[in-house]
């Protein structure tokens, strides 16, 4: 009986051995599918690229995905407009209110091909993977639903919760419109 | 069972083996006043230690012995014999007192002379990031100062003082032949100074465990003669060559045009990133990637054309590049001497 017990819980130990995988490299056709995005005519929402749910949707999903996004967001110097979601020359992203739209498609073309009023294209500066990793990122930043994986915690001192482990709303109440 | 006698030799034979190699990061080949100092201090430590523990032994081994001799108990109580152990205990702790003290103050004396400020030093900034190192020569005059990637070279003689920053995580600066180590840590300013007395070429290593690469963490110091080093110099502050073949001046459009131009400097021309290396004059260096790979066109383009495999998780992407361009860029890459 007690043995019967050990052995359970060493098969219960080994439940927790499973770590989250790194992808470090996709497959080059993996990378060109990434770039197919299938915007509505106005260059908001639509679909994403069918590789992305197909790769289980790792730069939303997955920490050392939303972690080298973070690590691009200081970088390239997203800060200089956006603050660290806060917003000074360019709109804040921590409020979750997304002038187009809350997808990550969105974001990913917004970052891509820029959009008006100042929005710089990074298409020539990053790659499309990093442009995932950077939009990825980005979403967490102004979420409303906390999610299973987190980027790396600043070390800064924060007033809130890492991105995407505490919803947004939790300190700051979304505008009504 | 007649090999059994044989496994440990053998096992001892190949370990040996790993001193075969060219003594170029042994902190048992000093370079320079520092690592001979450390090497002294090594060699005092480990023979009054030895000392001490070969005394213990011998001292614990004539006890054992004298044991069987058979003792009645209980033991009957003589002043005498109970003097004298009192007394070997008060011995041995005066002896582990004077000893434990005397290797503090060697050991301070030495390493003290490690962080000597000198007026005359050469000041090189160290960046360590994941996973390269950034060296930039100060000067009094701006325009004299100069970037380089994972390769830096000393004069003789003269000593060099380190400032040492890591923008993301701990590092450690170590080049056993020149020096002790010494950490980088983020938000803080550390220094090191080393002096190489004979010319050479000493590896330094990252000796702080800084994340999946941290094995791929290497830099080469390049000790030579003044005059030598002065010419390094010159060379080094100069932007990049013109590119002489039609293929290079190819590679050097699509260098600028695609995402290259974000993260690397080039000298004289519009790349300016800081995000990566300095690839100004990539290919005097001897090595690419922090010690990866021997500098030849074949490794830049390899290195160029899929960095994640050679280096898994290092921060440069994989920019897709068609055969031609890539041939293009490696042509460029290696016309930066």
């Amino acid at each position: 009986m007690t043995r019967r017990l050990l052995i359970l819980a060493g098969l219960l130990a080994l439940a927790a051995c499973k770590r989250e995988q790194r992808e470090v490299r996709l497959d080059p056709p993996a990378l060109d599918a990434l770039d197919q995005v299938a915007l509505m005519p106005n260059g908001i929402g639509g679909a994403p690229p069918d590789v992305l749910p197909a790769l289980g949707r790792p730069y939303e999903t997955n920490a050392y995905q939303l972690s080298q996004g973070k690590r691009l967001y200081g970088w390239f110097n997203c800060t200089g407009c956006h603050a660290n979601g806060g917003g000074n020359v360019g709109p804040a992203l921590m409020e979750g209110w997304w002038r187009y739209g809350p997808d990550v498609q969105s974001i990913f073309a917004s970052i891509r091909d820029g959009r008006p009023h100042g929005m710089p294209a990074f298409k020539d500066k990053l790659t499309t993977e990093q442009i995932w990793q950077l939009a990825g990122y980005v979403q967490t930043i102004g979420t409303y639903a906390a999610k299973t994986a987190a980027p790396t915690r600043n070390d800064e001192m924060q007033s809130r919760p890492s991105e995407s482990r505490g919803p947004a709303g939790a300190d700051i109440a979304p505008p009504s419109r | 069972m007649t090999a059994r006698p044989l496994r440990l030799p053998a096992l001892a034979a190949v370990l040996a083996c790993g001193g075969c190699g060219t003594p170029w990061q042994s902190a048992l080949h000093p370079g320079g006043a520092q690592a001979g100092g450390l090497l002294d201090l090594i060699t005092i430590f480990t023979a009054v230690c030895g000392i001490v523990w070969l005394l213990v032994m011998i001292v614990t081994l004539l006890t054992l012995r004298r044991r069987r001799a058979g003792i009645e108990a209980p033991l009957p109580r003589d002043e005498g014999t109970e003097r004298r152990p009192r007394r070997a205990v008060q011995a041995a702790v005066a002896t582990t007192v004077v000893i434990i003290a005397g290797l503090t103050l060697l050991s301070f004396f030495v390493t003290r002379g490690l962080t000597a400020d000198d007026p005359q030093a050469l000041v090189v900034r160290v960046r360590a990031y994941q996973w390269w190192w950034e060296f930039t020569y100060q000067d009094p005059r701006p325009d004299q100062a100069f970037t380089v990637a994972n390769e830096i070279h000393v004069p003789v003689g003269r000593p060099v003082r380190f400032l040492l920053e890591a923008p993301d995580v701990i590092h450690s600066f170590w080049v056993p032949s020149l020096a002790g180590k010494q950490d980088l840590i983020p938000g803080r300013s550390n220094e090191i100074t080393l002096v190489a007395d004979q010319p050479g070429v000493y590896r330094g290593q990252c000796a702080q465990f800084c994340g999946l690469q941290h094995a791929h963490m290497a830099f080469l110091v390049i000790a030579e003669p003044p005059d030598r080093f002065a010419a390094w110099q010159v060379a080094q502050r100069q932007p990049a060559p013109e590119p002489a073949t039609d293929e290079a001046s190819v590679g050097r459009r699509i260098f600028l045009a695609r995402q290259c131009a974000a993260c690397h400097t080039i000298q004289g021309t519009t790349a300016s990133g800081t995000l990566g290396p300095d690839l100004t004059h990539v290919a005097s260096r001897r090595y690419i990637a922090a010690g990866l790979l021997p500098t030849t066109r074949g490794s830049l383009a390899a290195w160029t054309a899929d960095p994640q495999t050679l280096k898994p998780g290092n921060n440069m992407p994989m920019v897709p590049l068609g055969s031609d361009e890539l041939s293009a860029v490696s042509a460029y890459l290696t016309s930066l001497r």
